[in-house]
């Protein structure tokens, strides 16, 4: 059995622990400074070197409907079974299309990179099918694919979707850093009706504050505005914005 | 005081304090209720006025009863423990546990059966998945380790918990943040991070909860006895800090208003990425391996009656264990946006951590040396016995998960689901049953368990649930990640996606038969612990626990 034994005339390096033993706030400032170090090494610089986050042209926040819609992924836990994460390899690439940057969810709150693909990756999926395609697929997987194990969402095209704090959504996005400006913030809630609705009058205002945003009625019910319009519009905007054909890999090596 | 005429008294300053807060908590959360627009937000904001009534309904019911308002440190020269709130934690640990399990099966089976779903918010997968993996971690893990650290903190500090209302409000408080979180998830009220998916009111509310319980448990150690802190107590205390840090870096939001649930973080994109799996894998470090470690450095060498095997190993043990695992966390992130160089750093360190892990394990399992008979005679001690080999397997399969060639693989297939569950199942949840058979006789001062037979049946049933459960995702795991990758002759992608998820089917199946024997195991249990706590009470029997603990303090 090991025990320490005593040695008066050499005191070991082991009896110098004794200090934590017996003084437990030096036991917790230890605890505090040795768990600090990791974390600090690996975070603390994500934040200030520049290579973290690529340039590229095309980023833009999420419209609000396209927010809107983010949410109820986001409450659905969509990111337990999909990812959002292309990785640089040649399956996958082939797969999915081209790897997913950084820069591709620099306004994501939180990130939806994902853990498990139990479903296919969703960075790129985004004008992949069509609406009437997701919409059939979210109210009944298997009538579309038959071998699919998704759960149903036939609830969604039948909620109205509620919208009336939308600006307060937007608001707290721009207090971690995303950039909506003023305007974008008052017009929130008729930007996110301009896009869900087909020949509205504010498309051309929400395309030049958004560029790319697509707008039409994304759940087959033009009367109403539902859950799976917006569920539908950030999908169908999913890895978009960048244009690949333009994009140059080479312009961000340091 | 006239207690014989009235046991009516008054209450204390801490009573009026707590009843004091409490009921300035009811017309705020009153108010939020009704102008939300969120009914589920409503509902948990009259869950938090119904708390906040039971609250001063307890304090005052301490009064009316006359409950002695301070309880002696010491009775006839020994501690005056406080086993109060550790009983109520060890039942909740129990209940929570098999809710957790029967949801993680009823999930396995809707992976299997996907009309199991059936198409309602509140049933799919996706909302019921958070459910399960926080009932098992928070709720059954989190009661565990609150339970067993109040307990041995008392036992090794010879000293009574310090506070009087603040262990309940602990145990009760952290409780009422699963029932909340719990809720939520069904509710959609989730802020989509793995683990630490309540969102921005519960998290409050769980931080309060979390420094009551660091100062509650700091300061029992303060007025210890002994001269030293025992080595339990060092991973105690460094789960808890690090759970506090790791919670609030994690969890820095923004609400959208007061009177919604929702919020978003202070991070987003890459950053965000870091710090969630820099929470998400110390969440493995730090409150499911840590914690447990001090469980295993309590319960190990009193029930096998053998000192630690090596006092120094210990020392090593924890300090290296807690500076390695901080750094463990990009290997959740590799191949993704996140730059080369940290992931590289993660990987490194997730090696390393190879070493102080099975470090610990050869400390515990070695500490039976002299004894290793009683693995015939207790299946209590092969259970935690068995459970340290499983974390040995669990901590070899992470680092080399880790490596970045195998974690193209690896990552995003069941055979991470798999090694977590070896972890999960295999280390925690079997070395919190076996505290549980020890804790439960002790507590409610009985000879001994009610029947040895039943926990080896437990064992063995829930062993096989094991074995299927984990041979079940590897081969899933890693036939999907290879048919991901798989190639034809002529140069094109082999499978579409969904023959992938074809070929998954025998496998769940399988999965779920493992989770189904596990939970069968676990109701045997709570069968055993309820019929031991009916047994006669052994009054007169010396407490098993009275013996003086076996523990190599030497310095």
């Amino acid at each position: 059995m090991t025990t320490i034994e005593h040695k008066p005339a050499r005191k070991s390096l082991w009896a110098k622990h004794k200090i934590f033993e017996t003084n437990s706030i030096i036991l917790v400032i230890g605890v505090l400074l040795v768990i600090s170090v990791g974390g600090l090494v690996e975070i603390a610089p994500l934040f200030y070197l520049k290579n973290t986050i690529e340039t590229v042209q095309g980023m833009r926040p999420y419209t609000p409907l396209e927010l809107a819609g983010r949410a109820i992924y986001v409450r659905e836990g969509c990111y337990n079974c999909h990812s959002q994460m292309i990785r640089p390899l040649r399956d996958e690439v082939e797969r999915y299309g081209h790897y997913s940057l950084a820069a591709e969810s620099m306004y994501d709150k939180p990130f939806q990179w994902g853990s498990k693909r139990t479903g296919p990756d969703l960075a790129r999926v985004g004008g992949k099918y069509s609406d009437e395609w997701q919409r059939a697929h979210l109210a009944e997987p298997r009538a579309v694919v038959p071998q699919s194990i998704m759960p149903g969402y036939p609830f969604l095209a039948k909620t109205e979707l509620k919208y009336s704090d939308i600006a307060d959504e937007l608001r707290a996005n721009r207090a971690g850093g995303v950039p909506y400006g003023d305007e974008m913030i008052a017009k929130a809630e008729s930007d996110l009706k301009a896009q869900a609705t087909p020949d509205h009058p504010g498309q051309p205002d929400l395309e030049k504050r958004y560029p790319k945003a697509q707008s039409r009625d994304f759940d087959g019910d033009p009367q109403r505005i539902t859950e799976a319009d917006a569920l539908i519009a950030y999908l169908q905007a999913l890895g978009t914005l960048v244009d690949f054909k333009l994009y140059d890999d080479k312009a961000n090596i340091r | 005081m006239t207690a014989t005429a009235s046991p009516v008294r008054q209450a204390t300053v801490g009573e009026m304090i707590g009843m004091l807060i409490a009921a300035a908590c009811v017309l705020p959360l009153i108010v939020i209720a009704a102008l939300t627009e969120s009914s589920g937000y409503a509902f948990h904001a009259m869950l938090g006025v119904l708390a906040s009534v039971a609250s001063i309904v307890l304090i005052a019911n301490r009064c009316f009863n006359g409950t002695v308002p301070v309880e002696p440190q010491e009775i006839d020269g020994k501690p005056n423990y406080n086993m109060g709130p550790v009983k109520f934690a060890t039942v909740a640990s129990m209940v929570w546990g098999i809710a957790g399990f029967a949801v993680g099966l009823i999930i396995a089976l809707q992976l299997a059966f996907p009309d199991l779903n059936f198409d309602l918010p509140w049933t799919n997968f996706g909302r019921l998945r958070p459910l399960h993996t926080s009932a098992v971690i928070f709720a059954f893990g989190g009661n565990v380790l609150i339970g067993t650290s109040f307990y041995v903190v008392q036992r090794t500090c010879r000293a009574r918990l310090a506070g009087i209302l603040s262990p309940w409000f602990v145990v009760l408080g952290y409780n009422f943040f699963i029932l909340i979180a719990g809720t939520g998830y069904l509710l959609g009220i989730t802020q989509a991070k793995e683990y630490a998916e309540p969102e921005w009111y519960a998290d409050l509310w769980l931080t309060i909860v979390w420094v009551v319980y660091l100062l509650v448990f700091l300061g029992t150690v303060m007025k210890r006895r002994e001269p030293h802190i025992y080595v339990a107590n060092w991973f105690y205390l460094g789960f808890i800090l690090t759970i506090a840090v790791l919670h609030i870096g994690n969890n820095v939001a923004v609400p959208v208003s007061l009177l919604s649930p929702r919020s978003y973080g202070l991070w987003s994109g890459v950053q965000d990425a870091m710090f969630q799996w820099w929470y998400g894998h110390n969440a493995v470090g730090f409150f499911l391996t840590a914690g447990f470690l001090a469980i295993m450095y309590y319960f190990v060498p009193k029930r096998a009656e053998r000192p630690i095997y090596s006092y120094r190993l210990s020392i090593i043990h924890f300090w290296a264990l807690i500076f390695i695992y901080i750094w463990a966390g990009p290997h959740h992130l590799h191949y993704t946006a996140l730059p080369d160089w940290a992931q590289t750093l993660g990987m490194t360190f997730s090696i390393m951590l190879w070493m102080p892990s099975w470090g610990g394990m050869i400390n515990g399992i070695m500490t039976l040396s002299g004894a290793w008979d009683r693995l015939r005679t207790d299946p209590v001690l092969r259970m935690m016995v068995v459970s340290l080999a499983f974390y040995g397997m669990a901590t070899f399969e992470g680092p080399l998960m880790s490596i970045k060639a195998v974690n193209g693989l690896s990552h995003y297939t069941d055979w991470t689901i798999g090694h977590v569950h070896a972890g999960a199942l295999g280390w925690v949840a079997y070395i919190s049953f076996g505290a549980i058979y020890c804790l439960v006789p002790w507590l409610w001062n009985r000879k001994g368990l009610y029947s040895l037979k039943l926990v080896s049946w437990h064992f063995w049933i829930s062993t096989l649930g094991i074995v299927f459960y984990i041979c079940a995702m590897w081969v899933s795991g890693i036939l999907q990640g290879l048919m991901w990758r798989a190639y034809t002759s002529l140069g094109f992608l082999e499978y579409s996606f969904i023959e992938t998820v074809a070929a998954m089917h025998p496998f769940y199946v399988i999965r779920a038969l493992g989770g189904a024997l596990f939970l069968i195991g676990a109701l045997i249990m709570a069968f055993n612990l309820w019929m031991t706590v009916r047994s006669e009470s052994a009054a007169e029997m010396p407490r098993v626990d009275e013996a003086p603990a076996p523990l190599a303090m030497a310095v």
